[in-house]
């Protein structure tokens, strides 16, 4: 309950315009919030003196197939001082990216933890999702020429017949 | 180990390699640069690991490494298994551990179903948690001494890995792929004879590890090939993720077991070692010493453990007994609908995290209320560590790039999920 209270109050002190839903499941604190503000948020949880959520354990997506908001992506911080875990939440709807193209796309945090950088990566690569302003934002497990990503609902189970073409053999 | 041209890397890759400034300029780069291949077939990877490395003559200068060959999408089948189902493939996972990853899934589920474990199942879980980190920092003591030449220390450290192998054998009745947690316990209680067996061989660690570590802590050779190498600063390793060893390596009092404490590892008096250097030495000492402090937990654990049930008593989530299926019948009931129907964890998400040897092992699952998990993260130590791969070994020479994946440790099956 502290942290939910302390979180609560930093949060509110800082950005009194966002509108943040805070949530204390089984001990564990969530913060929801609008996709756009992720990156001063997070530059605001790493850097102020008393919370000091310097790991990132994680960043992750969740799919929810046919909510209207499909993806929520998903960040584990942990502050070393305070050893506690924070759970950030922001949902993501297909918007505009900077280039005019519809898509899936947040912020990337990598400038903040560098540690993102390859769970964005992975996230890209399994859900499709976009993270602007990421350094190098290629497949972590596929193969780069793989048209699909495989941890979204609709991409079935047994996988795609073809869509992983063989080696072709050399004569 | 290959020399390419550029056109047999992939255009994303090198456009990641030649990102790294160099003093090299790109008209004299093919003189003196080239990109070399490492893996994945390469024994030094310790799996299915590739590295490209582009090097200014013997120096490394950017290396990328490239993962998923051992992509076997565990996430995805998570989605579509009842959490039961899952327990077996957690042993594929960090391979050199299982009983450890079976205890993370566990306490993940139980925590999300609101089940708790009884007394003595959780004890028998630290010994196996503890055994299970012996075991894999054994490998990685003689693995890391093999790959810089000292290769009577990873037949010694095997020996002694080879005695807890016979353990788990008599515990569960496997030797590696053991799936011995439940859902609210473990599979069955631990005999005496494993128990006596685990004191037997607690007592006579101490003296074979010193005598591994006679071999090589005074060993020229190993030492400056290791001393400076690889070096990574506490702020650095907290910034890119490094969790376990590899961060206690570089001054940071970081152990999940201590910050934020599961099973009884509260009760427990150990000590976590630390080492400020940050370097591949620094890395060994700290994993040398943790198996120390595991002995020392074992030991406490054998002392306090109370007598008791090992399955939790909750009929409608914890399976039932074998024998009591086939001569009851809410038994038989309850087991045809956990087996069928899941266990159905109220609606929500948590995230649970424990040290594993290699870090921090977490699963993040959120449940609809359905048998099967809606989705199964698996945040794996091995692949975070391994992003700190590139920082590490930038500077050193080509020999210098096996030491450095000797002491962060990686296994591929966990890296790759």
């Amino acid at each position: 309950m502290k942290l939910k209270e302390l979180v609560t109050k930093k949060l509110t002190e800082k950005f009194p315009e966002i509108k943040f839903d805070i949530t204390d499941y089984k001990d564990q604190v969530a913060v929801t919030f609008d996709k756009q503000h992720i990156v001063p948020i997070a530059d605001f949880l790493k850097n102020d003196e008393e919370l000091q959520f310097k790991l990132c354990e994680d960043v992750t997506a969740v799919d929810w197939a046919k909510r209207k908001n499909r993806f929520t992506v998903v960040y584990h911080i942990f502050s070393l001082k305070l050893n506690t875990r924070l759970r950030l939440k922001a949902d993501i709807d297909e918007s505009d990216l900077p280039d005019g193209k519809a898509g899936f796309n947040i912020e990337s945090v990598s400038s903040i933890w560098k540690t993102a950088d390859w769970h964005e990566r992975e996230t890209y690569d399994m859900y499709g999702i976009t993270f602007n302003n990421h350094p190098d934002l290629r497949r972590m497990y596929m193969p780069e020429e793989f048209e699909y990503h495989p941890l979204r609902k609709d991409f079935p189970l047994m996988g795609i017949p073809g869509s992983l073409p063989l080696p072709k053999k050399e004569n | 180990m290959e020399k390419l041209t550029k056109e047999e890397v992939h255009p994303k890759i090198l456009q990641a390699l030649l990102k790294v400034d160099s003093d090299i300029s790109v008209e004299d780069s093919l003189e003196n640069e080239m990109i070399l291949n490492m893996g994945p077939q390469h024994p030094a990877t310790h799996g299915v690991l590739r590295l490209l490395l582009r090097l200014d003559g013997e120096t490394v200068i950017a290396c990328v490494p490239e993962l998923g060959y051992l992509h076997r999408g565990y996430e995805k089948m998570a989605e579509n298994m009842s959490y039961y189902e899952f327990i077996p493939h957690t042993d594929r996972l960090d391979y050199l551990s299982p009983l450890a990853n079976n205890v993370a899934w566990a306490l993940a589920v139980e925590k999300l179903a609101g089940i708790e474990a009884p007394p003595r199942a959780q004890y028998i879980r630290m010994i196996i948690t503890e055994m299970a980190r012996i075991a894999s920092h054994l490998v990685a003591i003689g693995a890391l001494a093999m790959d810089v030449g000292a290769l009577t220390v990873f037949l010694w450290t095997l020996r002694e890995r080879e005695k807890i192998l016979d353990i788990w054998d008599i515990l569960c009745g496997a030797r590696f792929t053991n799936s011995y947690t439940r859902i609210g316990g473990v599979a069955n209680d631990a005999q005496p004879e494993a128990l006596a067996k685990v004191k037997w061989f607690i007592d006579q660690y101490e003296p074979n590890l010193d005598e591994c570590e006679r071999l090589i802590n005074t060993n020229r050779i190993f030492i400056e090939r290791l001393d400076g190498v690889g070096v990574i600063s506490g702020e650095d390793a907290i910034e890119i993720g490094l969790t376990g060893p590899n961060l206690r390596g570089s001054g940071v009092e970081f152990d999940l077991r201590r910050a934020t404490p599961y099973l009884f590892y509260n009760e427990m008096d150990f000590n976590i070692p630390v080492y400020k250097e940050g370097d591949c030495l620094a890395r060994y000492f700290v994993r040398a010493d943790e198996t120390r402090e595991s002995i020392k937990i074992i030991r406490q654990v054998l002392d306090k453990m109370p007598q008791g049930e090992t399955l939790a008593n909750s009929p409608k989530k914890v399976l039932p007994k074998k024998t009591e299926i086939y001569s009851k019948m809410e038994e038989l009931i309850h087991d045809f609908m956990i087996v069928n129907f899941g266990i159905n964890p109220p609606v929500g998400e948590v995230y649970s995290a424990v040290e594993n040897p290699k870090g921090e092992l977490g699963f993040y699952l959120v449940s609809k209320g359905e048998g099967h998990p809606w989705k199964c993260k698996i945040r794996s130590p091995s692949m975070v560590n391994l992003q700190a791969l590139p920082m590490l070994v930038k500077g050193h020479m080509v020999s210098d790039v096996v030491a450095i994946i000797g002491s962060i440790d990686p296994v591929m099956g966990e890296a790759d999920k």
